[in-house]
Formats: C-alpha cells, sequence, structure tokens
C-alpha cells in the first residue's frame, strides 16, 4: 500500500471549478472518506488520483513519487465504482480472477487460484465461487467487485459511493465489513460519499468537501464536535445542527462578534432548565425521539431518548448543555476561544 | 373528513398475488403508513384505494360507501407521485393555483385559497418568486402546497420523498406531518423507508408478502415486534435476534444463550428453544456477566455510537452514547435490560413469557 499526495491541485471544467487548491495527504493504511453534496468535487477529485482526469494545477503523488504525468494503467490503483459491473458469462472465480490473467501480469494459474480464494474466504463468499455472476445478490455482486479489486493488489483504493446502490441493510453489513477488510489489509483507501454515517463510520478521516473546496479535514469525533465552520456543522449530524442568531440568545453568547450560536439536538434536556418552549412535533425514531420546539418563534430539535409524557403543544422548561455549545462568526467560522473551551 | 375501509381485498396478477386478503381501516384524519419491503403489495394496495387498479376481490369504502366500481377521477382523492414536479416557467403563485384554476375554481376563491396554504408552509412571502430562484426546501414546500390547495378528501402518497438525500428527505417529513396537522385530512402513505414511517405515522400497517404483518403505533411496532420480520424491518440497527435454550430451574424457564444461563431474563415456557429479541439500545456492558464477546466495530454517529460485538452468539449490536469508549478489539461483558426482552418461536412469531402471562392473568 502507499501513500497519496495533492499538492495544490486544481481542476476547472469550462467555468466551472470542480477542485480548487486541494493539499492533502492520504497516509499509507488510511481511510480517508470525503464527504459533499453532489457538486462538490468528490469525483473529479477522485479521477484526479485514478489519473483520469490531468490537474490544471498542481501535483499529484503516489508513494512519494510524482505521478501527475503518469496514465491510469501505471498508477496500480484500483476504481471501484457505484455501479458494479461483473462479467455475466463468468462465474465468481473468473470473475475475481479476470484482473490477474491480464498478459502483463504473467501470474502462474496457481498464484491466481491462490489469491482468488484468499479473497473469497476475506469477503465471505467462498461458498460462490461457482455461481454465475448473475445469480448473485446484490450485496453478493458488490463483494465480488470489490474483491476484483482486491486480487489485484494495488497500491490504493479509490471507491466512489460503492454502496449507494444498495438497501439499508446491506449497506449497513457491508460498512462494517469493508472497515474490517481495510484494517486487516491496512489498505489505503480514499472513499467519496454524500452519506454521513458511511463517513463517520467508517473514516479514520474525513474531508469535507464543497464547491470544489475542502473545508475541514479531521477525524471523524473532530469534525462532529469541534466543525471549522457552519456549512460543516450542517453537514454532519441527524437532526442536523440548531443554528441560532445570537440576538436571539443574547444570555448564551459569550463573547462580542458571535453571530450565531450552534446547538446540538442531543445537547438539549427537556424537563428542566431555565429556558421555556411549546412542543411543536414530536417524531418517534425507535431508539430515539425527535422533539421540534417551538423557541421564541425559532424551531428547535431536541434528540432525546424516551418521550414520557411528552404531548404536542404542550409548555415545557429545557436546557442546554452549555459546555458543548458552538459559537460562529458573521463569516460562519468557529471562534475558538469560545464555546467548548 | 374520509375513513377508508379495505374488506376482503385480494388482487392478483397473472397468477401472481399481489395482495392477499386485506382487511384494513384508516381512520378518518390519520397518517396511515403503509410500510415493506418492495413487492409487498403496498403500492397495489394504494392503488387500488385510489381507483388505479381493479381488486380481484372484496371491497373498498370511502366513509362507508361502497367505491370500489367508482373511477379513480370521481373518488376525489389525491394521489402524490413526486413532490418536486413544478412549471418551471411560473411563478410560485401560479403553481399552487393550477390545481384550482385547472377546476374552474372562481378566481377570487382561488387566490384565498393560495394565500392559506401558502400562510400554512411559511411561503406566503415567496408567491411572487420564480422556481428557478428557490431553494430545494421552498421548492418542496411549494409542491406540497400544490397538492394540498385542492383539499381532496383524501391523500395518498406513493414514496413521494424517494429522491431525496437524507438530510431534505428529514425536513419534509417534518413538514409533511406539520402540515397533516394543520389539515389533518386522511392520508395514506406508502415507503419502504422505516425511518419515514416512524417518524410520520399515526398508524403504521407493515406488509409482507401481500398480507399486513402487523397494524399498530410506531411505538407499538418499535417495542413489541410480533414477529421477527417486523422486529427486523423496524429499527436501525435491527433488533438483536439470538438463539437461545430454554431449560428448567426449579419449573421455571430460563434462558441459556450460548451455554450462559440467563436468570434475570423473563423466559417462556412450554418450549425448549426460542429466539430472543433485543434492541441495540437495551444492551448494556456489564463486567460481571459472563456473556462476552469481542469488538468487531465501533460505528460513530455523532449524538450516538453502534457497537458491533461478534461472540459465540453470532453478531450483536449494541447502542450507546458516543461518550462510552469501546475499540476495535476490546472483550466488554453485556447484559440485557430485563424488561425490553421479546420471545419468538421457531417460526418467528412473538411468544409470551411465563411472567408476562401471570402479570396479565392476575
Amino acid at each position: 500500500m502507499a501513500e497519496l499526495r495533492f499538492e495544490a491541485v486544481s481542476k476547472s471544467f469550462g467555468d466551472l471549478t470542480a477542485v480548487r487548491e486541494l493539499t492533502l495527504t492520504l497516509a499509507d493504511g488510511e481511510f480517508l472518506v470525503l464527504l459533499g453534496p453532489t457538486g462538490a468535487g468528490k469525483t473529479t477529485t477522485l479521477r484526479l488520483a485514478a489519473g483520469l482526469e490531468r490537474p490544471d494545477s498542481g501535483r499529484v503523488f503516489i508513494g512519494g513519487r510524482d505521478v501527475t504525468d503518469w496514465p491510469p494503467a501505471a498508477r496500480d490503483v484500483a476504481f471501484i465504482f457505484q455501479t458494479f459491473s461483473l462479467y455475466p458469462h463468468l462465474d465468481v472465480r473468473d470473475n475475481l480472477a479476470f484482473p490477474l490473467r491480464a498478459p502483463a501480469r504473467r501470474l502462474g494459474e496457481a498464484e491466481i487460484r491462490r489469491r482468488v480464494e484468499a479473497v473469497a474466504e476475506l469477503l465471505g463468499i467462498a461458498d460462490k465461487l461457482a455461481n454465475w455472476a448473475t445469480q448473485l445478490s446484490g450485496g453478493e455482486m458488490q463483494r465480488v467487485a470489490i474483491g476484483r479489486a482486491l486480487v489485484r493488489e494495488p497500491r490504493l483504493f479509490l471507491m466512489d459511493e460503492p454502496l449507494s446502490s444498495l438497501d439499508a441493510k446491506l449497506r449497513e453489513t457491508l460498512r462494517i465489513e469493508l472497515k474490517r477488510i481495510q484494517r486487516d489489509l491496512g489498505a489505503t483507501i480514499l472513499y467519496v460519499t454524500h452519506d454521513q454515517i458511511e463517513a463517520t463510520t467508517m473514516a479514520d478521516r474525513i474531508g469535507v468537501l464543497e464547491g470544489g473546496e475542502l473545508l475541514q479535514l479531521a477525524p471523524p469525533r473532530e469534525v462532529y464536535d469541534r466543525p471549522a465552520e457552519v456549512r460543516v456543522a450542517r453537514r454532519l449530524g441527524s437532526p442536523a445542527i440548531n443554528l441560532l442568531p445570537a440576538a436571539l440568545v443574547p444570555e448564551l453568547v459569550p463573547a462580542s462578534g458571535v453571530a450565531r450560536i450552534g446547538i446540538r439536538p442531543e445537547d438539549i434536556t427537556l424537563g428542566t432548565g431555565a429556558f421555556r418552549a411549546r412542543v411543536r412535533q414530536i417524531e418517534p425514531l425507535g431508539a430515539d425521539t425527535v422533539v421540534l420546539l417551538e423557541f421564541r418563534d425559532t424551531g428547535l430539535h431536541a434528540l432525546t431518548t424516551g418521550r414520557d409524557g411528552l404531548q404536542t403543544g404542550q409548555q415545557l422548561a429545557f436546557d442546554l448543555a452549555r459546555d458543548r455549545l458552538l459559537s460562529f462568526d458573521e463569516r460562519g467560522h468557529l471562534l475558538t476561544s469560545t464555546g467548548t473551551g | 373528513m374520509t375513513a377508508i375501509r379495505l374488506e376482503g381485498v385480494s388482487k392478483r396478477f397473472a397468477g401472481f398475488t399481489a395482495v392477499d386478503a386485506l382487511d384494513l381501516t384508516v381512520p378518518d384524519g390519520s397518517f396511515f403508513v403503509l410500510l415493506g419491503p418492495s413487492g409487498c403489495g403496498k403500492t397495489t394496495t394504494l392503488r387500488m384505494i385510489a381507483g388505479l387498479e381493479m381488486p380481484s376481490e372484496g371491497r373498498i369504502l370511502l366513509d362507508g360507501e361502497d367505491v370500489t366500481e367508482l373511477r379513480a377521477g370521481r373518488r376525489d382523492i389525491a394521489f402524490v407521485f413526486q413532490l418536486f414536479a413544478l412549471y418551471p416557467h411560473m411563478n410560485v403563485r401560479r403553481n399552487i393555483a393550477y390545481p384550482l384554476r385547472s377546476r374552474g375554481v372562481a378566481r377570487a376563491e382561488t387566490a384565498r385559497r393560495v394565500e392559506e396554504v401558502a400562510r400554512m408552509l411559511r411561503i406566503e412571502h415567496l408567491l411572487d418568486a420564480r422556481i428557478g430562484r428557490l431553494s430545494g426546501g421552498d421548492r418542496q414546500r411549494v409542491a406540497l402546497a400544490r397538492a394540498v390547495v385542492r383539499r381532496p378528501r383524501a391523500f395518498l402518497m406513493d414514496e413521494p420523498l424517494g429522491t431525496l438525500d437524507a438530510a431534505f428527505r428529514e425536513l419534509m417529513c417534518e413538514e409533511l406531518r406539520g402540515l397533516h396537522d394543520c389539515i389533518g385530512a386522511t392520508t395514506v402513505y406508502v415507503t419502504h423507508d422505516q425511518i419515514e414511517a416512524m417518524r410520520m405515522a399515526d398508524l403504521i400497517a407493515v406488509m409482507n408478502r401481500g398480507r399486513v404483518e402487523q397494524l399498530g403505533t410506531p411505538e407499538e411496532l418499535y417495542h413489541r415486534p410480533r414477529s421477527t420480520f417486523v422486529a427486523r424491518f423496524i429499527g436501525s440497527p435491527a433488533m438483536n435476534l439470538l438463539a437461545c435454550r430454554i431449560e428448567q430451574d426449579a419449573g421455571d424457564p430460563v434462558a441459556v444463550l450460548a451455554g450462559v444461563r440467563l436468570p434475570g431474563i423473563p423466559a417462556p415456557a412450554g418450549t425448549a428453544e426460542a429466539t430472543l429479541g433485543i434492541r441495540p439500545e437495551h444492551v448494556r456492558i456489564d463486567e460481571t456477566s459472563a456473556l462476552r464477546g469481542e469488538v468487531l466495530a465501533v460505528e460513530y454517529l455523532g449524538a450516538r455510537q453502534v457497537v458491533t460485538v461478534e461472540g459465540p452468539f453470532g453478531l450483536l449490536k449494541l447502542r450507546a452514547p458516543n461518550r462510552l469508549a469501546l475499540a476495535f478489539g476490546d472483550r466488554p461483558g453485556l447484559a440485557f435490560d430485563p424488561g425490553r426482552v421479546v420471545w419468538f418461536d421457531a417460526d418467528g412469531r412473538s411468544l409470551a413469557t411465563a411472567r408476562r402471562r401471570e402479570a396479565a392473568g392476575g
């Protein structure tokens, strides 16, 4: 496996700047997730790493070597896409072996067999090797697609929303498997998604992208607890963070220059406290309940574990975990001298 | 407003039974969700209520009136497919007014109703804006306004939020439920997304192979699933289902999970084997417990975390506040909240426990 490094990489398509001055190092063995909405520049970043796009400026390094001018095939990276394309006329074994039979590889059949079986074991599809690709479920197909990348033993994996075409339960299973495989192999993975759950559950570090710009790069907990700016704070968390104008809650404003106060829904405690609100809506999610409060003519979401006695329309007291509040300035940047301290 | 009743309704397509002898009552003014995986019959059921499909058998009643033979257009029900299709060349006011104008409603009445519904959805300041200028959320609100402005007897919605991303879906669930609280029109809503169902529904009918597997409030389905199908379908991550042996201890049944006795847990009588169901948030770390496994994954979800533990019992998930420090490779002891355990038989049907039966009897 190898390190991947972008140095001030930019890429435009006509008037549209897809990636702007991106500097980023993906450490050897790291699982890095780029999170952002459609059009953030996630896929372009992957394609730049793969050599499917050439940067307008800046350099790309893999394993310490400048590969900016290298063609895709020479980079020895594996690209896994959202839609998995298997060869329908081949069984699972031959699908997995296919990349190894390329003439340039010159691998013996015994070695191919060894690698295919090891990967099938790792992915839990050892009993499916003789099945036709068309006989597999969606989850098995995506496992084979991942397996086909693994057998090559590339230096780097690039994954473009590989789980997004699967149903929720399957995504849950494959998230855990993918993380386990990455850990077992020490694989270096650059993974892009718009799904915050995939990012927070798998990533060693998350890079939050928007409009071609890297807004923050940090471990999931840090991105969640100390978002560098409002755009990042909104990107993670469900329900989303409450952002109140400072003028609405002067008693919570720690210093001048604060424009907005961010409150995570789980940091609101219902039932006691100095604040009063009206319950506008109650949404049970199973383990948790989202309560939409009407507070000083603004909506405020609280996340609680029970809904004991809560009624729509009732007035109630609530409190805030004051050490968890976030202060943002006029430009939306986190004020670090205040807030959680 | 309108109550909807289905009596013995079946629908067969060339030998395939999509809906199988369904009896269902949608109470007047309720938000009623048909929930299930693809192919469970939920959309076919909705289309029969709308009059877009004819039942092979059975009757459909709106407010007691048999409408089984009535064409879709005469049932006065609004069918909402997807919420985002607006007319881009019209402003917000004209978009919302469109269903009324096309029905020939008088101009003054149209204006009044458009403003009323815009106020309800907090978009009255946008009435003269062009659609192209609106944010995504405002567009959805306009689409909603257009769906409700003609005040049909009931709303039928088929995965209207299916194409939206997660954050948006969350927002629109809240808007839809808020709107329902305002106008109180009977709504039948089809989805395969259990979170959407939980967030919005008064009642959920979980469907499986053309039948209703369980009908209840979100809380009932979540805490007292009557089958393993419902236990798995509702909740994310799903309920843990663990195969146990049931032994006798001085005449009382005791559950044994992977060789570990669980004396504090009420167990079902009259069976040697049963499946224990426990939600991830009702699994606790207990270092005195003999039930142990190895942490396979710690999934950080912001407010909460989900920990996957692998042991002789298989895989088990627990959900905990994000402050709990567990790492890959740890071997925690595990315990279950006794009041939260549910039991299922070999067919996946729920079982009463000896203690619960006594409580019910006494």
